[in-house]
């Protein structure tokens, strides 16, 4: 599989990639790294992971990262509820101890948890470590020792080597610089907003039945209001469900009813001083300069 | 223009002009090891390398590490590959992105050079300063006081002890209690079952004891920057004071100073001798007294030590009185730079203490949305009313 036939492939799942991106994803592939991917939130990062899984035809095993994440969550834990019911059941039923330590330890009482997961699969899967950078330091270093030799010890069942190596697709969104161990570890790809011909083409492939007046007025309105000086830029998720709701309220050109428009942009505008920078007057202008 | 370099015939082959593109690299500033020539000649073998795109696009993925760079990176393609070998055209790295009006460069600006945080038209700003990060750097600016001002007529050891006191009262009081990681303690709120089960095998499988687990509370570290600028002579005293204590009530605490330039003081302030501490700074804070330069003294700061010392549990403590002799514009974007690392971040200003004081300079109007505390202190007093703001930080 080149680069290209990649792109195509996940073209046809829906998802148009940069050929930067398509690159990254192909050597992250063929040289079996982890890919760093970076970008605004709302570019579509977690969604290369899932649409590459579709792909690949393999399963998908996500990793939501947040302050304070720490292994028992991310690698394993003992059930240990389980636990000490199995061993006050074996002392009524005269069972030895050899033989309860053998049990409780065993898989049945093991809770996997994503990283561990990801590396016991028949087929490689596709790990997705979501918002890395939420995730605290320790985590990070944790990670990378598993990124690294893609194994696991566990102390009372002895080291778990990765029988397939998943592909590990790593988010971050920028809400604090990661560490260059980290960053050197892996392949890079910036997502950036898309420009209008790729948003046009991911438009049209969500939505197939949008008129083409419509669906460049939408895109180009798009971005021109990502130009504005917002706190929260629109991301796509944000462009495709604008257009979803103009459809839904059956409008047919952007210029035709302003207070339809307006109220529309809910959609797209998070924050109460994004509203507010954008008034009617502001919008009629940037769709003019739109269309 | 896309035309590909031609090499020389005596050229050893495609695995030394790699190792020649990434010492190209590695002038323009990017941090690449050994480690990534070889993922770069691996990656190559996988792709159509022929193809200058392609290999454009490889290798992007692989030397890059971040948006800038990433940003960065086709320029320093193109002047490596693409030009004909005219190598020297580098992108110079420096942190202004803007471009001046009334400069023009030769050199159209393409749309990869344009986004890049180069700046293309001139090598400074040409207000006698060079543009190029690092600390110790030579200035020629007529707001430089060069007396040296001897900090002993300003500090008195008796302020140190106090404020050394204070320093460690505010320590106490800066915890940072987000920890979702849980450790075993006496009091806990939860139990905590792998201890559980570890301790019931003392008493055949029954648990008897039940071992708690809580969230710890972990230090905060503080990073205290001071300004030593003219229109804070009279506060210094006291904001020196506090600084030789804070140094010596926690030994995790990091201190700068600026007026016209950073300084680090941490190892100055360390010094046993309290005197000989005061002794070393003024040594160091020559200039002192003299203008301000917060802005560009906070994004040396951000781009340097802020680096390597300032993460997400650090407290960042700025003291300043927010009057800048240079624009003030760039402050707020040091200030958006550090709050990416995941600090919080502090404004002491003696100015707020007054009455009516509304913080109408541009630097501090600039700076309010970033804070996460902004208050007056001028005296010990003040300093130590902190602690009730600093523990709901």
């Amino acid at each position: 599989m080149t680069w290209t036939t990649l792109q195509t492939a996940m073209a046809d799942q829906g998802y148009i990639a940069s050929g930067d991106l398509a690159m990254a994803l192909h050597l992250s592939l063929s040289l079996g790294r982890p890919l760093l991917l970076e970008g605004a939130a709302g570019v579509g990062k977690t969604e290369v992971a899932r649409v590459l899984a579709a792909v690949q035809d393999t399963q998908l095993i996500r990793l939501q990262c947040y302050e304070g994440l720490d292994a028992a969550q991310a690698i394993y834990e003992w059930n240990y509820q389980r636990q000490l019911l199995a061993i006050r059941a074996a002392s009524e039923d005269g069972e030895t101890g050899k033989a309860v330590e053998a049990r409780i330890f065993s898989d049945e009482f093991l809770l996997e948890r994503p990283l561990l997961k990801a590396i016991r699969q028949d087929k490689a899967p596709v790990l997705l470590i979501d918002e890395i950078d939420r995730a605290d330091e320790e985590f990070e270093a944790y990670l990378l020792e598993i990124l690294s030799e893609f194994q696991v010890t566990i102390p009372e069942m002895g080291t778990i080597t990765a029988t397939t190596r998943p592909m590990v697709i790593l988010t971050a969104n920028g809400t604090r610089d990661l560490s260059d161990a980290l960053r050197r570890r892996c392949l890079y790809a910036h997502v950036p907003y898309p420009d209008l011909e790729t948003e046009l083409c991911i438009l049209v492939t969500r939505y197939p039945d949008i008129t083409d007046r419509l669906c460049a007025q939408i895109v180009g309105f798009v971005q021109v209001v990502r130009k504005q000086e917002l706190e929260k830029k629109p991301g796509i998720a944000e462009m495709l469900d604008f257009a979803a709701a103009l459809m839904g309220l059956g409008v047919a050109d952007l210029t035709d009813d302003p207070a339809v428009l307006q109220a529309t942009l809910t959609t797209l505008l998070k924050t109460h001083t994004d509203r507010d920078a954008i008034p009617t007057e502001i919008t009629q202008r940037l769709v003019g300069k739109a269309a | 223009m896309t035309l590909v370099t031609k090499f020389a015939a005596r050229d050893l082959g495609p695995a030394a002009r790699v190792a020649g593109f990434m010492t190209h690299l590695r002038d323009n500033g990017l941090r690449l090891g050994v480690g990534e020539t070889g993922i770069a000649l691996d990656a190559l073998t996988h792709i159509n390398a022929i193809n200058p795109q392609d290999a454009r696009r490889a290798l992007k993925s692989v030397f890059t590490g971040c948006a800038e760079e990433a940003a960065q990176f086709d320029g320093l393609f193109n002047s490596f590959w693409m030009n004909g070998g005219r190598v020297k055209t580098r992108v110079t790295a420096t942190a202004t992105p803007s471009q001046s009006q009334n400069v023009h460069s030769s050199r159209e600006a393409s749309e990869e050079a344009s986004s890049g945080t180069g700046d293309i038209s001139a090598p400074d700003g040409g207000d006698g300063e060079v543009e190029s990060d690092g600390e110790g750097k030579l200035i020629a600016t007529e707001v430089t006081n060069l007396f040296k001002k001897d900090l002993r007529d300003l500090v008195r050891p008796e302020d140190i002890v106090e404020a050394e006191k204070i320093a460690l009262r505010l320590g106490a009081a800066l915890r940072d209690r987000r920890s979702r990681r849980r450790k075993a303690a006496r009091k806990g709120d939860q139990i905590h079952f792998r201890k559980v089960m570890r301790q019931s095998l003392a008493t055949g499988g029954e648990p008897f004891a039940l071992p708690k687990r809580h969230r710890p509370d972990r230090t905060l570290r503080i990073t205290a920057i001071c300004d030593v600028s003219g229109s804070m002579t009279v506060y210094s005293r006291i904001f020196l004071a506090f600084l030789a204590g804070l140094m010596r009530a926690d030994t995790r605490a990091d201190a700068y100073l600026f007026h016209t330039r950073l300084v680090r003081i941490t190892e100055a302030l360390r010094d046993k001798d309290a005197l000989r501490a005061l002794a070393r700074l003024s040594l160091l804070a020559e200039g002192f007294a003299g203008g301000s330069k917060i802005a560009d003294s906070l994004n040396t700061f951000a781009g340097t030590y802020g680096r390597r010392f300032v993460d997400n549990r650090t407290v960042v403590m700025i003291l300043s009185d927010g009057y800048d002799t240079e624009s003030p514009d760039g402050i707020s974007d040091a200030l958006v730079r550090l709050k990416k690392r995941g600090c919080k971040i502090i404004w002491l200003n003696p100015l707020k203490g007054w009455d009516g004081y509304a913080p109408t300079a541009q630097a501090m109007a600039g700076a309010l949305p970033h804070l996460d505390l902004f208050r007056a202190a001028n005296t010990l007093g003040e300093l130590a009313a902190l602690e009730t703001d600093l523990a709901r930080l």
